[in-house]
């Protein structure tokens, strides 16, 4: 992956097809170490799964045999001398967790991040996404409900002009907080 | 905060849309972007938000833009499917936000199928 948030964004596609109601995504740097964490309500996994989740031979597609979307992402992780965790249980929900250290000369640019939530909202308008960035203190939260309360009940979330002002919005706000300390 | 006036605005442009056009989302000309690990890592999002930002800035209506999971070929992915109604499924492969342009001006305004785009029998 060329992006970190491309790597959320496949990340956060699995709780999408665990038919979450609720996906978390918090982007939290403190010092020189971010930490990625994708949070969701749905249908979780057995142990017997969670042991074998970071083996790429380990996957729910059936269209191949292989799943690398949580082997990048913990390689990514790794790559910067950062840390990975998963933790889940049947029925209850999934937390994906990574710490980056953003000065490693292997860290991943983190990117869009706004196109990767517009894409998200888009796939499941009907779950509830939150965001928080918080870049040493500086804090910014994104909630799809504050949409849905000014968009009210006949103005659909998922329309393009909305998706279109979501990811710039998110991007603004991302870049405004951040202030290139997250490369 | 401006952003949400900015919104309200958007909001009251749809409602008089939707007034308009009414629910007809059947008659719709749908366009599917393939958005699994295999798509996003070859470039699914940059190609998707292309869609939603041409479709937007040439004001073009009756069109949806959803995301399926892997489409099969990973090899070919960004894949995109094109689907107007009445008219056979098209696939386009190896697709960028340039191409998505000539997509949508050629394919979705004129009904002018990209035929280089076009996913062939020896491509796989």
């Amino acid at each position: 992956m060329r992006e970190l948030s491309l790597n959320i964004l496949d990340i956060a596609e699995n709780s999408i097809a665990a038919r979450a109601s609720v996906i978390d995504i918090s982007l939290i740097l403190r010092g020189v170490f971010l930490e990625v964490s994708v949070k969701d309500n749905g249908c979780g996994m057995s142990g017997e799964f969670l042991a074998r989740v970071t083996d790429p031979f380990t996957t729910t597609r059936t269209t191949r045999k292989v799943g690398v979307g949580i082997p990048f992402f913990k390689m990514a992780a790794e790559m910067t001398g950062g840390t990975f965790e998963i933790r889940s249980k049947k029925g209850e929900g999934t937390v994906v967790s990574a710490v980056f250290d953003i000065e490693s000369v292997d860290f991943i640019p983190i990117g869009d991040i706004g196109g990767t939530m517009g894409a998200l909202i888009m796939h499941a308008p009907n779950t509830v996404f939150t965001l928080k960035i918080d870049v040493r203190g500086n804090v910014y939260e994104f909630d799809t409900m504050e949409i849905k309360d000014v968009l009210g009940d006949d103005v659909p979330i998922d329309g393009i002009e909305v998706i279109n002002f979501i990811k710039n919005n998110i991007k603004e706000n991302f870049d405004a907080v951040n202030g290139g300390i997250i490369p | 905060m401006k952003s949400i006036e900015e919104l309200k605005a958007i909001k009251a442009r749809m409602q008089s849309e939707i007034n308009i056009r009414g629910a007809n989302g059947d008659a719709d000309t749908r366009i599917v972007v393939g958005m699994a690990t295999c798509g996003i890592a070859a470039g699914a999002r940059p190609v998707l938000n292309a869609f939603l930002e041409e479709i937007q800035s040439k004001r073009i209506k009756g069109v949806r833009v959803t995301q399926a999971g892997c489409l099969g070929m990973c090899k070919l992915e960004p894949m995109v499917e094109v689907f107007v109604p009445g008219k056979e499924k098209v696939t386009y492969v190896k697709i960028t936000p340039e191409k998505v342009k000539k997509i949508v001006a050629d394919h979705i305004v004129n009904g002018k199928i990209v035929s280089e785009y076009v996913i062939t029998e020896n491509a796989q």
